[in-house]
């Protein structure tokens, strides 16, 4: 594989004492997109959301073994500093109702009492909606309510708000599930432009969305690795019959 | 065929009744209030003038006024709200929290125990906790007599409120590398806002109008105060006191006095009802 940026060794999972991911091995490439795909309750929401530790905030929640962000394991480091080099989106877009939509890009600052001269957060929140497709669409309007956007632009905006922080690695929670065809293609167009500069990790329950965004793809079930390997290969010539059923529509 | 169209009709009859019942039942509930409003509107606005309101109280004959019933009663809630708003809010967030938590849990019954505590055992408890340590009825007593009082309300909007926060956002604000209490200060109150304010608008104006915690704490005083050791006067203490009384020029005081606490408060629900709709949050 190439220059790997994301380490998963000997990893589990658990809620209570229900193992919900089964010693995962995995590396991770830098600056590509990777696709986790499986059906229902496989593991790949909680394989993502143990990426930036954000899931043992769920009561009951636990995890074994380690994962390296360039080298360093996570699980060592301060889970703040974790999410704010991880940054996440969710399925149903979630911008701050009381803030604007300028606030919203820079809240990750200023949530975290972070100062900035305002010539720097302007740029920060310009560039940030640059790079999310969003700012010829609220340029003139950046003082209003992020939640008076439409979905698809709303899920823009949480994006643009995680990549204000300078991410190493975006995570996509099903990111397109809660929007409409035209939305979801404009963030996989995204996807496609955004991964050359950022390691990009997305969940998706859609197979044709791992095919067109993304340049790994991993195929989970129950709880374990079943095949990972480049998207074209893993689509044309799955070498595990699961997998096989599974991108063919035989379950899942 | 005819069967049916007899049925739908009478089925439309029914809900033309049905709409009729609950119409009425609704204006009926409103007799009582148009009739207290419009005794307390008849008897009250004669007494009230400017003289009245900026006055202190008279011996009987000479005509008085009510100046600090009404100042007594600004400080009294004052004092609670700074006593009661704090420990309700860090209360409430408590609960909502760590709703899974058995201490909270334990919390969260003991608050609605203490709404249903009667206004005049918690007059009785202060003045054992307070008027009688510092041998003196007392602004402090009556104060806190009240902010106990406001206790459960705030506490239950406080945490409905924050129910009504969707969990997304408090995620949102985390995966940001937000501390959780900046997250709970900086995203989730704020989304809260208006219906914490709304309950603790509600509680004031229905402590603005409590005689029985005030009667062993507060106690009632003719001339103005403001220091906080000794007893003050209210609206609900002076209506209480002048209706009471066998004079009628005093009675016809308690008439005005009781016009300016409805008017008090209905301002205070106005605001209220104004807040939930400007500052409520949509998602």
């Amino acid at each position: 594989m190439e220059n790997d940026i994301l380490r998963i060794e000997n990893f589990y999972a658990y809620y209570d004492k229900t193992c919900i991911l089964k010693d995962i091995n995995l590396k991770f490439a830098k600056n590509r997109a990777t696709s986790i795909l499986g059906p229902s309750g496989c593991g790949k929401t909680t394989l993502l959301r143990c990426i930036n530790r954000m899931h043992e905030l769920s009561g009951g929640a636990s995890v074994k073994g380690r994962i390296l962000l360039s080298g360093k394991d996570i699980y060592t480091t301060e889970p703040m500093i974790v999410r704010r080099k991880v940054g996440m989106v969710f399925q149903k877009p979630n911008p701050f109702p009381t803030m604007n939509i300028y606030d919203n890009v820079i809240a990750g600052y200023k949530l975290n009492g972070i100062k900035l001269k305002r010539s720097e957060s302007d740029r920060i929140v310009e560039e940030s909606l640059i790079k999310a497709d969003l700012w010829d669409q609220v340029k003139d309007n950046l003082y209003k309510r992020g939640t008076f956007l439409s979905g698809g632009q709303q899920q823009r905006l949480c994006i643009a708000r995680a990549l204000a922080m300078k991410p190493d690695i975006l995570l996509l929670d099903e990111a397109t599930s809660a929007l409409d065809p035209k939305a979801t293609s404009n963030i996989e167009k995204l996807i496609n432009q955004l991964k050359h500069s950022i390691t990009i990790i997305v969940v998706t329950h859609n197979i044709a969305q791992a095919a067109r965004v993304s340049d790994y793809t991993l195929f989970l079930f129950m709880g374990e690795t079943i095949e990972y390997g480049k998207t074209s290969e893993l689509f044309t010539t799955p070498k595990d019959r699961r997998t096989e059923e599974y991108l063919t529509g035989k379950f899942g | 065929m005819n069967d049916m169209v007899k049925k739908l009709k009478l089925r439309q009859i029914q809900d033309k009744l049905f709409t009729a019942i609950i119409g009425i039942f609704s204006i009926a509930m409103l007799l009582p209030l148009f009739f207290i409003l419009f005794y307390i509107i008849k008897n009250g606005a004669a007494a009230i003038n400017w003289h009245f309101i900026t006055s202190l109280p008279k011996p009987v004959g000479q005509t008085g006024g009510i100046s600090n019933a009404i100042v007594g009663t600004i400080e009294l809630i004052g004092i609670a709200s700074l006593i009661a708003i704090p420990l309700a809010l860090f209360t409430g967030i408590y609960i909502k929290e760590f709703e899974k938590n058995k201490l909270a849990a334990a919390v969260s019954s003991l608050t609605d125990l203490l709404q249903g505590v009667p206004s005049i055992v918690i007059g009785i408890v202060c003045y054992l906790w307070i008027v009688l340590p510092l041998k003196s009825f007392s602004l402090l007593s009556g104060a806190v007599a009240l902010a106990i009082m406001m206790l459960p309300m705030i506490i239950k909007s406080t945490y409905h409120s924050l129910r009504l926060v969707p969990e997304s956002l408090k995620e949102a604000s985390l995966a940001l590398g937000t501390p959780y209490y900046r997250t709970v200060i900086k995203v989730m109150l704020p989304a809260a806002a208006s219906g914490i304010l709304t309950g603790i608008i509600l509680s004031v104006s229905r402590v603005a109008g409590e005689t029985a915690p005030l009667l062993f704490t507060a106690f009632g005083n003719p001339f103005m105060n403001f220091s906080i050791d000794k007893p003050v006067n209210s609206l609900p203490l002076l209506i209480f006191n002048y209706a009471t009384s066998p004079f009628s020029d005093w009675q016809k005081q308690a008439w005005g006095a009781s016009l300016i606490l409805i008017i008090m408060i209905s301002v205070l629900n106005i605001i209220s009802k104004f807040m939930e709709h400007k500052w409520k949050t949509t998602y």
